[in-house]
C-alpha cells in the first residue's frame, strides 16, 4: 500500500470538512491531486489501495463517529440504520429477521463471517464493482477513465446481461438488491446539509456515469439508510447464486417483496442483482403478478417476463436462464414462507 | 493468583490510570493514544477549535490490548493489523495467505469477534482488544479446540489451522451447543485447500462436548 496519513473523524461534520473526494473520484484523478477519502470498515478501500487502484494521501476514518451504528424499527417509521451498522449487525437483528426476511437472507449470504463482522452497510453500498479488468491496475478500462472495455471483448462469464453497451460491470452489493426491493432510501450528508435519495436514484448506471456507481458527491457521506415499514401482508424472499457457497460475490441474486391479500398479490417488487451496473427492478414482471393469485404457473410467467430484453455477452448466456429460474423460485418462496 | 493482565490492570488502577479510562480515550481517537504516550492527557475531541490530529504517514504509536496485555507499537498508518502482529510483535501464529480477506487464514478476534487482520489497519484497533491464536492457550494449557484439533487430526498442511481454530473457538464462546450446521457456517470463511473440513467439524463438536463437562 502507498503511504498515507490517517485521521479519526470525531463527527460527521468534521469528516465532511476534511474529505475532498469520493473513492471513484480519487481513482480517476489519482495522479493529479492528493485525495482525502473516507473509510468505514475499510474492506473494499484497502483492497483498492493494495491493488494500486487508488493512492489516497489521507484516510478519514468514520468508524468511531458516535451514533452512526444504530439500528431501529417501528411500525410507523420503518427500519432505519446508520452506515456503521455491520453486515453481521443487520444479519443478527431480530427486527430484520422478523420483518425484512429478504434483507436478512442477503446479509446472511454476503461474503464471509469475518468480513460481515468488519464490513459496514455504508461501505457495502459504496463499494466498487468486482470486474476483473476493473480490479487490475494493468487495464485502463472505461471505468478507470480509459477508452476500452476489456470485458466486452474478453472474459465476461460473470458480467451483466442487461444494459451492457458501455460497461458490463455488475453492481457488487447483493444487499442492495434486497434494499431496493423494500424501496429503501439513503440519507446523504454534505456541506449543504442532508438529502434523502431513493435507492432507485442513488445508483448510477454505467450509461449515466461509467466512472462512479452512485450519486454521492465529493464531500458527501451516507448517514442513514431507511426502509418503509412492513405490514401483515408483506412477504419477501431472496436467493443468491455464486460460484462458491461462501465468500463469493453473486453470479445472480433476486429479491422479491410481495403484498398479499390472502392468495392474491396486491403489489410486487422484483429486483435482480449482478444483472446490470445497478440493482435492476423488473417492473413488467411485477405487473404480471399484481391483482392475481400467485400460482406456480404465474410465477413462471413472471420469471420469463423478468428476463425479457436481456442482452447477454459471449460467455454469460447461462445467466438468463439462471435469473429466470431463480425468479420463479424466489416468488414461490416468498408466498410459502409468509 | 492473578493472571498477568489482571495484575497489570490493578497496577494501573493504583496509578490512577484505569484501563477503562484509557480505552475510552483511545477508543475515540488514535490521536488520544499518541497524546497519552507523550503525556498530553488533556487532549479533548469536543474542543471546537482544535482540529482532529492527522497522524502519519510516518510511524505513530498505537496502544491496544493484545491477548490480555496492553501493548504499544509504532507503525505507519498503512500497516495492516496482520503485518503489525507478525512483523512488529513477532506473533507469527496469525498467517497471511491471500492478504485480501478471501481466505481468513489471518483470522483474529477484535473485541471477541472473528475478523480478517489483513483487511484492518493497525491504527484502527487502537484501544480495542485483539486475541490471536497465541492468546488462546492459558499458561501453557491449550484451548479445548486446539486439543481437539490434535486428537481428531484436524490439520493437514496446517496453514489454515490458526485461522480455523480462531473461528471455531469464537463459535463455542457464543454458542456452547453448536450443531454441525453451526460449525459449517462458522468456518465458511476459512479456506482449506487440503480439504480437512470434516475433521475440523468433528474436532469442534468434540471440543464443545468436552467444554460442557
Amino acid at each position: 500500500m502507498n503511504r498515507f496519513e490517517y485521521v479519526q473523524a470525531p463527527s460527521v461534520k468534521e469528516a465532511i470538512d476534511m474529505m475532498n473526494s469520493t473513492v471513484p473520484e480519487a481513482l480517476i484523478k489519482k495522479a493529479t491531486s492528493p485525495a482525502y477519502v473516507v473509510k468505514a470498515g475499510g474492506t473494499d478501500l484497502l483492497d483498492l489501495i493494495k491493488e494500486g487502484l487508488v493512492e489516497p494521501a489521507r484516510l478519514i476514518d468514520l468508524s468511531k463517529i458516535p451514533g452512526l451504528d444504530k439500528l431501529t424499527y417501528d411500525n410507523k417509521a420503518g427500519l432505519q440504520f446508520g452506515p456503521l451498522v455491520t453486515i453481521a449487525g443487520l444479519e443478527n437483528s431480530e427486527e430484520v429477521k422478523k420483518n425484512y426476511r429478504a434483507l436478512h437472507e442477503s446479509a446472511a449470504h454476503a461474503a464471509t463471517p469475518q468480513l460481515r463482522n468488519m464490513a459496514t452497510m455504508g461501505g457495502n453500498l459504496m463499494q466498487r464493482p468486482r470486474c476483473w479488468y476493473f480490479r487490475s491496475s494493468e487495464h485502463k478500462c472505461r471505468k478507470k477513465g480509459g477508452f476500452t472495455c476489456y470485458a466486452q471483448i474478453g472474459q465476461n462469464q460473470y458480467h451483466g446481461i442487461f444494459n451492457t453497451n458501455v460497461c458490463p460491470c455488475v453492481h457488487p452489493s447483493s444487499l442492495a438488491t434486497a434494499l431496493l426491493a423494500f424501496d429503501g432510501q439513503v440519507e446523504l450528508t454534505g456541506p449543504q446539509g442532508r438529502r434523502i435519495v431513493p435507492l432507485s436514484e442513488f445508483f448510477l448506471s454505467s450509461e449515466e456515469n461509467v466512472t462512479q456507481e452512485t450519486v454521492a458527491e465529493s464531500k458527501e457521506i451516507i448517514t442513514n439508510i431507511i426502509l418503509p415499514p412492513v405490514d401483515a401482508s408483506t412477504r419477501s424472499a431472496f436467493v443468491k447464486m455464486g460460484q462458491r457457497e461462501s465468500y463469493d460475490w453473486s453470479i445472480a441474486d433476486v429479491a422479491v417483496v410481495l403484498k398479499m391479500d390472502g392468495k392474491r398479490c396486491r403489489d410486487a417488487r422484483i429486483v435482480f442483482g449482478a444483472a446490470s451496473s445497478v440493482p435492476l427492478r423488473r417492473e413488467d414482471a411485477e405487473a404480471l403478478l399484481k391483482g392475481k393469485p400467485v400460482t406456480e404457473k404465474l410465477a413462471m410467467e413472471a420469471a420469463t417476463k423478468a428476463v425479457e430484453g436481456a442482452t447477454p455477452l459471449k460467455h454469460n448466456g447461462y445467466k438468463v436462464k439462471l435469473f429466470e429460474n431463480l425468479t420463479k423460485r424466489v416468488i414461490m418462496q416468498a408466498v410459502a414462507v409468509g | 493468583m492473578k493472571n498477568p493482565s489482571e495484575e497489570q490492570r490493578s497496577m494501573q488502577e493504583e496509578k490512577g490510570v484505569s484501563r477503562r479510562a484509557f480505552l475510552r480515550g483511545a477508543g475515540l481517537t488514535t490521536a488520544g493514544t499518541v497524546a497519552l504516550s507523550t503525556g498530553l492527557l488533556s487532549f479533548k475531541l469536543e474542543s471546537p477549535v482544535k482540529p482532529p490530529a492527522v497522524l502519519g504517514p510516518g510511524e505513530v504509536a498505537v496502544r491496544f490490548v493484545l491477548n490480555g496485555q496492553e501493548r504499544e507499537i509504532w507503525v505507519e498508518p498503512r500497516t495492516t493489523l496482520a503485518q503489525a502482529l507478525r512483523e512488529h510483535l513477532s506473533l507469527t501464529g496469525t498467517k497471511v495467505v491471500c492478504d485480501r480477506g478471501s481466505c481468513s487464514a489471518c483470522t483474529v478476534w477484535l473485541d471477541g469477534k472473528p475478523v480478517n487482520s489483513c483487511m484492518a489497519l493497525a491504527v484502527d484497533v487502537a484501544g480495542r482488544e485483539i486475541t490471536t491464536v497465541e492468546g488462546l492457550s492459558q499458561s501453557g494449557t491449550l484451548h479445548p479446540v486446539q486439543e481437539a484439533f490434535i486428537e481428531h487430526d484436524a490439520t493437514m498442511c496446517g496453514f489454515c489451522t490458526p485461522g480455523m481454530v480462531m473461528s471455531c473457538a469464537a463459535l463455542l464462546n457464543r454458542n456452547p451447543n453448536p450443531s454441525l450446521e453451526d460449525v459449517k457456517s462458522a468456518t465458511s470463511g476459512n479456506l482449506c485447500r487440503c480439504g480437512t473440513y470434516p475433521k475440523v467439524f468433528e474436532a469442534t463438536l468434540a471440543a464443545a462436548k468436552k467444554m460442557k463437562k
